[in-house]
């Protein structure tokens, strides 16, 4: 699986092809718009991460420039601008996700991994890891091919601890990602305490648990 | 009280002492010019008497005053030698009136052949009283008069003269910095109304620029800060994840991180604060607030039961408007999430829809809380150190920018209102 990171900002894209390369991708960078357009133009990638704001030109160009290629690249714009305009456009011109700045590394892994998902990169729809099976297009859940009840967060919670297996998730990426902006407040901890009690009564007959690291966030680990 | 009456105020307070003081001195002028012309006829007459005396000498026999208007009484020589002239004041019966009215005696001395006498000229006086009322009357007329006049000269003349200053004080007070609306003020031939229209122009001129500096200078730092922020949690959380650390070791950096993420919340909402007023979202559609209060309330379902809370939603009509989608939802957001948060835990919330209001209501601390402030920024009202300040502050840019009005209320419970002025049906 291969990955191009463009990215200006040197420190951010060290973070963003050290998240990544944990995963086993082939993480290749670009810092400026000349760079990337040639890679672009030699290499074929299945995933790019694209910063709109370049300093000698404008990201969404390089968007235009790979979606007239036609591979079937997926594209995710990153962009500390959040601009409404900005999501729209880039959207419009055939980016998979947009990534507003700043993002935990736990979510930028769920979204790549989204993304290679979509575009059927990985092979399969099936997502296995012990003896958990998930088809995500109906959100289906089987412990040994026994069908389990989960409701709409308690899924999402565990998609999320899943694609960031053997990682340390922060409860505040959780959080984010599972109830988005809705928990920011004082007892946000207390309570995603009480939805993960509530997931892992369901999955206590899978071979995979999540573990609490001293309270600061969780870890799924495979048995 | 308007400047024009304000000055009519003292001008007739004024007027008041100046006429009474006016009045008096006049009126002893006038007095005074009157006796000495009474007077002076009173002499003449007595002259020609005297003439009289000599041609008809019988009129010396008068000694009734009731008769004629004088009298003549024999008096000795030496009375004759030592008598002066006099003049006074007294009353005597008037026929035409059938009253006693004041007249005027002039008692004075002649000499005929070698007969002395003591002659009394009788006048009718001046009836003071008469005097004193009818001037009372015309001085009353007077001052109303005048009155009268300096008012409507105030509210023809200086109405005409103040325009251009209540034009412009008029258009100060629909003047909106964040609306960045525009002054326009009339010119003036008046140099200290020319004076004030350009003092406020150029006044609204410098706040303006500034308000646009200072909203370019939040939106350029929040941007700023976003990369900083972003290189910091995630260099973070790799490090959290490449070192085995002890529990407080890891409980450290949890913290710094949890910071980190309040700072980049928090520069989240100012962005979001400066992007509505900066017109950044421009789509609009038809909102339906039941169906989307519905929605919201479904997204917080988990954090109702673990507060152990519900929401109620009565309605007795449909609200639809006009606004942006994602401003909407932001709007009933963070109502909702307010009351869930603030409210006190094994309570109900209440929404209601009513044709032109929506409003939420949680039992909470049973203290009101301050309207003056409530919606200013950075205001916080709990305790709770993670909220960010903002929330109430982005509902209200959201309301004034659809031109809706939030208010708080305290009875009992805590409720907070949109009213919306247009609604669609």
């Amino acid at each position: 699986m291969k990955i191009l990171i463009i990215e200006d900002e040197p420190q951010m894209l060290d973070n963003m092809r050290i998240t990544l390369e944990r995963e086993h991708y082939q993480v290749e960078t670009a810092v400026d718009y000349k760079t990337a357009s040639a890679k672009l133009g030699v290499y074929d990638y299945n995933c790019i991460l694209l910063d709109i704001n370049l300093p000698d030109g404008n990201g969404l160009n390089l968007l235009e420039q790979i979606k007239t290629q036609g591979k079937a690249h997926g594209v995710i714009i990153v962009s500390a601008k959040n601009s409404l305009d900005d999501r729209l456009k880039g959207l419009n011109l055939g980016a998979d996700d947009y990534l507003p700045k700043p993002f935990h590394n736990a979510e930028l892994n769920a979204r790549v991994k989204a993304v290679l998902r979509r575009l059927n990169f990985e092979g399969h729809n099936l997502i296995t890891i012990g003896n958990v099976s998930i088809t995500p297009e109906n959100r289906e859940v089987k412990i040994h091919k026994k069908v389990i009840e989960l409701n709409r967060k308690e899924y999402d919670i565990l998609m999320y601890l899943i694609t960031n297996k053997n990682r340390l998730v922060t409860k505040s990426a959780l959080a984010e990602h599972v109830w988005g902006d809705h928990i920011d407040q004082s007892d946000s901890f207390d309570f995603i305490y009480s939805q993960i009690k509530n997931l892992r009564k369901k999955i206590e007959e899978a071979s995979i648990n999540v573990e609490a690291v001293y309270g600061v966030g969780y870890k799924l680990n495979i048995n | 009280m308007k400047l024009l009456n304000y000055t009519t105020k003292y001008v007739s307070l004024l007027l008041l002492p100046l006429i009474t003081i006016w009045a008096i001195a006049f009126y002893y002028a006038m007095l005074d010019e009157i006796y000495d012309s009474l007077d002076d006829g009173l002499e003449n007459h007595k002259i020609l008497l005297t003439k009289r005396a000599n041609e008809d000498p019988s009129i010396l026999n008068n000694t009734d005053l009731n008769k004629h208007v004088y009298t003549f009484n024999p008096i000795s020589e030496n009375e004759y030698r030592d008598f002066k002239d006099s003049y006074r004041d007294t009353l005597m019966y008037m026929y035409n009136e059938d009253d006693f009215e004041p007249v005027r005696i002039f008692e004075s001395k002649l000499k005929h052949d070698h007969g002395f006498y003591k002659v009394k000229i009788v006048t009718s006086m001046i009836e003071e009283d008469d005097l004193i009322s009818d001037m009372f009357k015309y001085l009353i007329s007077l001052y109303a008069l005048l009155l009268i006049s300096i008012l409507l000269l105030n509210n023809i003349l200086l109405r005409k003269i103040w325009k251009p200053f209540y034009y412009s004080i008029s258009q100060l007070k629909n003047f909106k910095i964040e609306k960045e609306s525009k002054i326009i003020t009339k010119p003036s031939s008046i140099d200290e109304f020319q004076l004030l229209n350009d003092t406020i122009t150029k006044l609204i001129k410098k706040s303006s620029d500034s308000y646009i500096e200072q909203k370019h200078f939040i939106e350029n730092a929040s941007h700023e800060l976003q990369t900083p922020l972003a290189i910091s949690i995630n260099k973070l959380e790799l490090f959290l994840e490449n070192h085995p650390l002890n529990e407080n070791q890891t409980k450290s950096l949890a913290s710094i991180l949890d910071n980190l993420n309040r700072l980049t919340r928090l520069n989240k909402s100012l962005l979001l604060l400066s992007k509505i007023e900066n017109k950044e979202f421009l789509e609009e559609e038809c909102i339906d607030f039941l169906s989307l209060t519905k929605k919201i309330t479904e997204d917080f379902e988990d954090l109702l039961l673990h507060r152990n809370m519900s929401i109620s939603i009565d309605h007795n009509s449909m609200i639809n408007a006009n606004m942006n989608k994602d401003l909407a939802i932001i709007l009933l957001t963070n109502f909702i999430k307010n009351a869930i948060i603030h409210g006190s835990p094994n309570q109900q919330i209440n929404i209601q829809l009513h044709h032109n209001s929506w409003s939420i209501c949680n039992i909470g601390k049973p203290k009101a809380l301050n309207k003056e402030d409530l919606f200013t920024r950075f205001k916080k009202v709990s305790y709770s150190n993670k909220s960010s300040g903002l929330g109430l502050a982005i509902n209200k840019a959201i309301a004034s920018k659809y031109n809706l009005e939030v208010s708080y209320s305290f009875k009992d419970a805590h409720t907070f209102y949109i009213h919306f002025h247009q609604t669609l049906i």
